[in-house]
């Protein structure tokens, strides 16, 4: 098990190579100059030369790359241009702010979609079943900022009920925080929900025409039990996969829900790194998220052990 | 009747408590500015922080007259070369440290030659700069410099404590203005505090102010009609009647100092070898195919003024001799047939990716059409346009300024032979001259001279022309008073108050 997991980590090693070459090759495919994007009003020439020398972008760019390279090997994911701010020192504020509006929407996702999916499945063909179909549907296909700037009007600006935007960390005032996040989760969630509500239907509806059900339900075992029991159980390894992979779409809604409510994360430090041109900052970003994927599928895998017990042992 | 008065007196100390908090201006930004270091920022939300933060040696007044602000007169020697300061008496920056003569030289130098500082070509001819007494500088410079007041008006004037030159300043700047700094969360908010020793306390109503970065337009409105936000910058032309119509809020708006236009390029690169950047009566074509007022109505709602000058109308500057001409449709024709394309001449234009700017190029394209000026758009990021631009891969781009108080910041840079904004390098050895003469007196009659036969030159050979000054246009909450829009679109609390 432990050798599993160690090998698993040492093939992340060469993705994330591979990523950070990428990424950096194709920043710089991108038309456009940080320092000029930067400068706006004050583009004395020679100002703009000192300051590319100073940022190190006159220098050839594999010479770029490599000091990058060696600063994150020693820890050091380099400086915001724009900012001048460490990009670790970035992340270690923004992530958190991420990591919580990504659990809220979790929730959402999971308190909404798994039930969904499993009475939608059991009831398969009634009204019941279509209604769900047609709430996931339009779950996935209205786009998040439509979403968020709809909630914002109606809830915010007529009825006064939540704050429009911002953000507050829960360590410094736990409603309020929880105010704030609610409707950027849910709008986060909605769409992860729509596609677990589907995953787990289908996922279910294979379970339960398996001759064990049939078994169970042979046996006199009363329905709840033979659906969460028997059906439930074995229809979750495929969801869980889901979930797992979800994660990247979190992140990636995450730049579209974070852009709309104003909240200070991850989604929001991207978009503004790339519009400006802070390199280091969208390597760092791009690093780390990778790295948090490679850790939820990682996850994921522990997950099916725990749910199939012939897996362990392996 | 103890007990009543003590009762008497918590319920006063709970509405004074209450009062105190609520006084807190919240102010929504369309970006976060950038760093908070006078001598290393670039951003224009910068300088609207640095606003509340930094006092300035010189201010500004709507009617752009330059006023005291730390320094309380200045005078100009007659070689134009020393300008003397006298500097208010009993200031204090944030942390309680004296603002003089000292804190000035030190300023001026370290402007001059951080490594990072943008503000050294600003300070350029500043040579050296002499303590006479506390209250008593001169700055000597090595050539003379009319637009140098107006710089000290703006960041190069802004004095930070010399205190807290040693640290990361920009985490923690020490200032000398109305407010101090109390935190930053980046992308998220500035707050800023009142400065009990401020010394011109009596004026500042408010107990603080907070500034939140809201990129998007309708975010910003939303949460100022939520009451989340006290004012907004940059209100959107299109929600300006969303405000107006709104009892809860208010509209305020002034004419900036910049001004919108399209810059062609006339000797950058190959591209420069366009029908357009070869021959000015195309470009003079175009300028006069393009009807302003209208797309001022459409676009901007008739909020902003339309342009046909590197100043605004209000400005001393401002040339009698070439107000906005109406379209004229058929000396555009004429003109494009005289240039040797009677079957019509292609052109392609670069916007910035914007829908306001967007809009105004389709207007634009469709009016030049009937011209027949074939108009093909080209939208870019913001970014890649001006590297674009920068390197002359461009024919004509839609471009604008946000403005400067002294009519060189406006012009120079833009059309002098190799000067840093001008992208489509016009060269032209009579405008050299002639701007140069502007800016090295401080006569006003003498610059106006100079300004306005610079003018004959650049109507004539029109490398760039203007379409329009914008406004800065607020939205504001009905608690807010005392709020008074300013043409360089800065935010001053001075008077301002916010009730209950």
């Amino acid at each position: 098990m432990l050798s599993h997991i160690l090998r698993r980590l040492l093939v992340a090693i060469p993705t994330l190579i591979l990523i950070s070459v990428f990424i950096f090759g194709l920043q710089k495919l991108l038309p456009g100059d940080p320092v000029l994007a930067l400068a706006g009003e004050d583009r004395d020439p020679e100002t703009l030369n000192r300051l590319r020398d100073l940022y190190g972008l006159n220098d050839p760019i594999w010479v770029q790359f490599l000091s990058w390279a060696k600063g994150v090997l020693q820890g050091d994911l380099g400086t915001s241009i724009r900012s001048g701010i460490p990009v670790s020192q970035m992340i270690a504020t923004k992530l958190p702010v991420t990591l919580q509006l990504a659990a809220m929407s979790m929730v959402f996702a999971i308190f909404i979609g798994i039930p969904a999916g499993i009475i939608s499945a059991v009831r398969k063909g009634t009204k019941l079943d279509y209604a769900a179909n047609v709430v996931a549907l339009s779950g996935l296909s209205i786009p998040n900022f439509w979403l968020g700037i709809m909630l914002i009007l109606i809830v915010s600006v007529k009825f006064h009920l939540l704050p429009a935007s911002g953000y507050v960390p829960p360590t410094e005032d736990f409603w309020l925080s929880m105010k704030t996040m609610i409707m950027p989760a849910f709008v986060l969630g909605t769409g992860l929900a729509a596609s677990l509500m589907r995953h787990t239907r289908s996922s279910m509806l294979t379970v339960m025409r398996q001759d064990y059900v049939r078994t169970a339900r042979a046996k006199g075992l009363r329905e709840p039990i033979v659906i969460l029991r028997h059906a439930f159980r074995n229809a979750l390894t495929p969801v869980v996969t889901l979930i797992a992979l979800l994660f990247g779409e979190l992140i990636a809604g995450a730049v579209l829900t974070e852009q709309v409510f104003t909240i200070p994360g991850f989604g929001k430090m991207i978009v503004d790194a790339v519009f400006s041109r802070d390199y280091a900052v969208v390597q760092g970003v791009v690093l780390v998220t990778a790295i948090g994927f490679i850790i939820m599928n990682l996850l994921a895998d522990l997950a099916y052990v725990l749910l199939n017990p012939r897996l362990r042992g392996r | 009747m103890k007990f009543r008065n003590t009762l008497l007196m918590s319920a006063l100390l709970c509405t004074v408590a209450m009062a105190a908090q609520s006084q807190t201006l919240k102010i929504g930004l369309e970006s976060d500015p950038d760093a908070l270091d006078p001598d290393r920022s670039r951003t224009f939300v910068g300088r609207i922080v640095f606003t509340s933060l930094c006092d300035k040696l010189i201010d500004v007044t709507p009617d752009l007259k330059l006023v005291p602000q730390l320094a309380t007169s200045w005078s100009v020697s007659e070689d134009g070369l020393t300008v003397s300061m006298t500097l208010r008496e009993g200031v204090k920056f944030h942390d309680g440290s004296p603002f003089d003569a000292a804190a000035v030289k030190a300023n001026i130098e370290r402007s001059k030659t951080l490594e990072d500082s943008v503000r050294k070509s600003e300070l350029s001819s500043v040579e050296s700069v002499e303590i006479v007494s506390p209250t008593e500088i001169k700055l000597h410079l090595s050539v003379p410099d009319a637009p140098l007041l107006a710089q000290l008006a703006d960041r190069s004037g802004m004095m930070l404590a010399p205190s807290a030159f040693g640290g990361d300043f920009s985490a923690n700047p020490v200032c000398s203005g109305p407010f101090k700094f109390k935190s930053r969360v980046s992308q998220d908010k500035i707050e800023l505090v009142k400065f009990a020793d401020y010394w011109n306390a009596d004026a500042i109503k408010l107990d603080g102010v907070t500034f939140l970065p809201i990129p998007d337009s309708t975010v910003r409105l939303a949460n100022l009609q939520s009451g989340d936000l006290d004012v907004i910058n940059r209100l959107g032309a299109t929600d300006v009647p969303a405000v107006k119509s709104n009892d809860a809020l208010a509209f305020a708006s002034a004419t900036g100092l910049g001004y919108q236009g399209i810059t062609f390029n006339t000797g950058n690169g190959v591209k420069a070898d366009s029908p357009f950047g070869k021959d000015a009566r195309l470009r003079k074509a175009l300028s006069l195919a393009i009807d302003r007022e209208a797309i001022n109505q459409v676009v901007f709602s008739g909020l902003n003024s339309v342009a046909s000058q590197f100043v605004p109308p209000a400005s001393p500057y401002f040339d009698p001799a070439y107000p906005v001409h109406a379209r004229d449709i058929e000396q555009a024709k004429a003109l494009v047939a005289e240039a040797g394309f009677p079957n019509g001449v292609d052109l392609e234009l670069q916007v910035p990716n914007r829908p306001e700017n967007q809009q105004v190029v389709q207007m634009i394209q469709a009016m030049a059409a009937e011209a027949g000026i074939n108009i093909k758009i080209n939208a870019k990021e913001f970014a890649t346009m001006l590297a674009d631009q920068a390197s002359g891969d461009f024919e004509a781009s839609q471009v604008g300024w946000s403005g400067r108080i002294d009519p060189d910041g406006n012009l120079f840079g833009f059309v002098t032979t190799d000067a840093g904004f001008n992208d489509g390098k016009y060269s032209n050895p009579q405008i050299d001259a002639l701007l140069q003469e502007a800016r090295t007196t401080s006569d006003e009659a003498k610059r106006k001279e100079a300004y306005f036969k610079a003018d004959d030159i650049l109507m004539a050979d029109l490398p760039l022309f203007y379409l329009y000054h914008e406004s800065w246009l607020y939205g504001l909450s009905n608690k807010v008073t005392g709020f008074a829009a300013s043409p360089d679109g800065m935010i001053r609390l001075e008077g301002v108050s916010k009730a209950d």
